[in-house]
């Protein structure tokens, strides 16, 4: 996207005509980037092996295939349903998912376009959680985890019901 | 809570990898993953550097103070804990808009930043402010306006329009980001 290199470039021009020393700035900024990235990197690790561990040993997919069942209750395409269990959970995950979703249904499918738009607006739920709130070590994360999964399924709801409007099934 | 989730990752996975006799794909994780996860570190020590250093120059030249004056009405409203001229609101307003353009790691950068600002405010560091709360929720349901991964996975598998998804998710994602924030008000009221 060119938005980045625009932000960046109104930044500097900004800068330069209110005279600022941009070098001298720019390295006293940068130095805090280093001192966070590896006082992180211990949580990194943590969630990294607890989401590597769960997703190889396949207790993923049992667990995916757990939920399944429910589908048939709330009337939803059961083929979305691993995505909706993966996508909190997983980034690349979900996004394979999503790409087997396209390519075994076809991109002009109604499916496919519901994943892909589950896809586009839910994110990584537990993979986020993780790494902010181990960034600076808080350990009781209150009402976070309940009021995302809510939007999560709020985004789900939404995905289904705008794309029943918009496309044909 | 991350304590649980952390233990129960592990927990049923190495259940789960006993039970299947694929015992290896543990030694596996421990090799591959943590590597991975000091690469995915060191990565984002560049573009947080970047970013940081950029920050500090808009900071200097009053134009993120002219940002957050701008937006004062939103923040003041998610956000009435945080003192105006707080650096925690100006990194805020940075990481929702590079999530916005999916510019996922400077986001990622940003956002950790914000969460230290906000840290500074918390009386009770092991526990989460009403703020970060707000902040997290928001992020994770963040507003993406395009998705270029799923586009580039619906235009490989030849569809006929790619980008028709767009307007769909953007409404959807909307929707879970407004669900997400009228979410967290009524809970934190509760304690």
């Amino acid at each position: 996207m060119s938005i980045i290199p625009f932000i960046i470039f109104t930044i500097l021009i900004h800068g330069y005509i209110k005279n600022i020393n941009l070098y001298e700035c720019f390295v006293e900024g940068a130095k805090e980037g280093f001192k966070t990235t590896v006082r992180i990197m211990p949580y990194l690790i943590a969630v990294f092996v607890a989401i590597g561990i769960f997703k190889r040993s396949s207790a993923m997919n049992i667990f995916v295939s757990i939920f399944t069942p429910i589908t048939k209750i709330i009337g939803l395409p059961k083929e979305l349903i691993p995505l909706i269990i993966m996508r909190p959970i997983s980034g690349s995950g979900s996004l394979a998912l999503v790409k087997n979703i396209t390519c075994t249904y076809g991109a002009d499918s109604f499916i496919a376009r519901v994943a892909a738009t589950m896809m586009g607006s839910a994110e990584t739920i537990f993979y986020t959680m993780a790494i902010y709130f181990g960034a600076i070590g808080i350990k009781k994360s209150r009402h976070t985890l309940t009021a995302a999964l809510l939007s999560h399924i709020g985004a789900i709801a939404a995905s289904l019901i705008i794309c029943n409007i918009f496309f044909d099934k | 809570m991350i304590n649980q989730i952390w233990f129960f990752l592990i927990f049923i996975g190495i259940l789960t990898a006993l039970a299947t006799g694929n015992i290896n794909c543990i030694n596996e994780v421990i090799l591959n993953d943590t590597q991975e996860a000091v690469k995915f570190a060191i990565s984002l020590t560049g573009i947080m550097a970047m970013w940081l250093g950029v920050m500090n120059i808009a900071k200097k030249s009053g134009l993120i103070d002219s940002l957050c004056k701008l937006l004062k009405p939103i923040t003041k409203f998610l956000f009435p804990d945080i003192p105006n001229n707080h650096p925690a609101i100006s990194l805020i307003i940075m990481n929702m808009i590079t999530n916005m353009f999916g510019a996922g790691n400077s986001a990622t950068a940003l956002g950790i930043k914000a969460m230290e600002e906000m840290n500074k405010l918390n009386p009770y560091k092991k526990r989460a402010t009403n703020a970060m709360c707000m902040f997290l929720v928001i992020n994770m349901s963040s507003i993406q306006l395009v998705p270029l991964t799923v586009l580039k996975i619906r235009a490989d598998a030849g569809a006929t329009n790619p980008t028709e998804i767009i307007s769909t998710a953007l409404i959807a994602t909307t929707a879970s980001t407004l669900i997400g924030i009228i979410s967290v008000k009524i809970m934190e009221k509760r304690r």
